[in-house]
């Protein structure tokens, strides 16, 4: 049978272990390999593996590398130093999201922008297009590249056993970087597996400590296999992007599609910290300052009627009582007996660490409130849910 | 223990298993959800059964099993009331995964009439090359 999907370079791998697989943003990725609440148990006791070759790696380099991303990104990307890694937004002309974004500083005038899968192109083009008039290439290094995720506390442990990579050049190379044992969360450093470029981050989606590790596409089947040698004894596990989900759910991160997208906001969001206004012109600039000031409760301008906005909305975590889940697409409620929904559950999981159910959700601001009781529409039952601060989980840090 | 080759199956992957019926008594089924299905689902971590007393429409959701992923729906296979449901089930719904065709079964129907359902070999061919191995058929008591 032909599929029009793409195959992971890491795909024989999941194979051999017996993985199961879904159609994610084109790609056959693994979404299991055993039992999500096992993977997910691991990563939070133990580590584990993950394969995220999907993702897109855009490669941003030139002498005005630095400007062209202050000016393409939300974030005031030129302030990080070689090695730094930094969570951005790619924002539309109208300040919405075209796509959440990690930026790696590789070189003095060299960047990584890393990209969800299902906006390889979006992304892709946006950068394109805002490159014009700047000295700086955009190349997509995404055929190339795999990258895996080692996540979880035993980590580190896990990349220092594996024999393969070496950190030797690290210090030398990237002079503002660290060895491992000292890399910050955050930070990146250029190591090497078999003798070619192995970027190792301390980054990543789970809510523990862990990196990510950006390698050459025909290295990745063989530093995979390196990496469960040294790991399985000490419990790395291999996990799909089911135990992804419901671990970044716990952890309280947004995924693009679900709590982010081109009709929100950096704001609704809850991440308003992103955009620098501190620093020059940047896409979507204009319109975040216009609708800051076209607040409705600070305008005293009544001779021109601002355009009918729509409804207010913010981001919020929920927690619920018993098993039954709130799942994406549900409306909420102010009470059991009311029909007005006045919000939306956007990703929803029984969260297996807690135990709990729990949930994120845009809310009209007016029920915002941490604490607050609403009722929400679970396959026709009305369920109680209470407004709670994220993240839901938090790792006990050393 | 059941002869596995006994069970009869829906194509909503329920599996229906007559039980012995006693003198003048009633015919009673047990009825939970295939390997297959439990493994399509991934971890079980919620089960909603109908109510003991609760009258069930052949075709029409009668319950719920989610997963940490998704939901699935519990069709009732045929006509009856229900007798009995699992509440180990209820309580640890990983039974779902760990023994679907024992342990983990939902509910116990009386029933007046049996409708059409699958046969084993029927339910094999429906899954073609997701048949049922031979590790899940030896977990089903065969």
């Amino acid at each position: 049978m032909t599929a029009d999907f793409t195959l992971s370079p890491l795909h024989d791998v999941h194979v051999e272990a017996n993985a199961t697989f879904t159609d994610f943003a084109g790609w056959q990725m693994p979404v299991r390999y055993s039992s999500d609440l096992t993977e997910h148990a691991a990563v939070r006791t133990a580590a584990g593996i993950f394969d995220l070759s999907h993702m897109a790696e855009l490669s941003i380099r030139g002498p005005q590398a630095a400007a062209f991303l202050d000016y393409a990104l939300a974030g005031k990307l030129s302030s990080i130093a070689l090695g730094q890694a930094k969570y951005s937004l790619l924002l539309t002309e109208h300040g919405t999201i075209v796509d959440d974004v990690v930026v790696y500083r590789t070189g003095d005038s060299a960047f990584l922008v890393v990209a969800n899968a299902g906006n390889h192109l979006a992304a892709l083009e946006a950068l394109r297009e805002r490159s014009t008039g700047f000295d700086v290439e955009v190349t997509d290094q995404s055929d190339n590249t795999a990258l895996i995720a080692v996540q979880g506390p035993r980590a580190r442990h896990i990349v220092l056993a594996t024999a393969g990579i070496s950190f030797a050049e690290a210090a030398e190379q990237a002079p503002d970087a660290h060895p491992l044992a000292a890399l910050k969360y955050y930070w990146s450093l250029q190591a090497s597996y078999a003798g070619e470029p192995l970027l190792v981050a301390r980054t990543g989606y789970t809510g523990e400590d862990g990196f990510e590790l950006y390698v050459d596409a025909a290295l990745a089947p063989a530093l995979w296999r390196e990496l469960m040698a040294a790991g399985e004894p000490l419990g790395l596990t291999q996990a799909g992007l089911a135990s992804r989900d419901t671990l970044r759910l716990e952890a309280g991160m947004p995924l693009y599609g679900h709590e982010l997208g081109l009709d929100t906001t950096p704001a609704q969001a809850g991440l308003g910290r992103v955009p620098n206004f501190s620093k020059g012109d940047f896409v979507g600039r204009a319109a975040l300052e216009a609708a800051a000031t076209s607040d409705p409760s600070t305008s005293s301008d009544m001779h021109e009627p601002p355009e009918p906005a729509p409804p207010p909305r913010v981001l919020v975590g929920l927690v619920g009582n018993g098993k039954r889940a709130a799942r994406a697409g549900y409306p909420l409620f102010a009470t059991d007996d009311s029909a007005d929904a006045i919000g939306e559950i956007t990703s929803g999981v029984l969260s297996p660490t807690l135990g709990v159910p729990i949930a994120l959700a845009y809310l009209d601001p007016a029920f915002a409130e941490t604490d607050t009781e609403l009722s929400v529409d679970v396959r026709g039952k009305r369920l109680t849910f209470r407004v709670t601060p994220v993240p839901f989980y938090r790792r006990k840090r050393d | 223990m059941t002869e596995y080759s006994a069970l009869k199956f829906t194509s909503e992957h329920e599996w229906i298993r007559l039980e012995p019926v006693s003198d003048d008594g009633p015919a009673t089924a047990t009825i939970g959800i295939t390997s297959y299905a439990a493994g399509q689902l991934g971890d079980v971590v919620y089960v909603d059964l109908p109510e003991v007393g609760a009258e069930i429409a052949d075709g029409t959701v009668v319950g719920e099993i989610e997963s940490t992923k998704s939901v699935g729906e519990l069709f009732a296979p045929l006509n009856g009331i229900v007798v009995e449901k699992n509440s180990a089930v209820e309580d640890s719904p990983e039974l779902v995964n760990s023994d679907p065709f024992g342990e983990g079964w939902l509910i116990r129907v009386e029933f007046a009439e049996l409708p059409e359902l699958l046969t084993f070999s029927e339910y094999q061919a429906l899954l073609g090359d997701d048949a049922l191995t031979d590790a899940e058929t030896d977990r089903a008591g065969a």
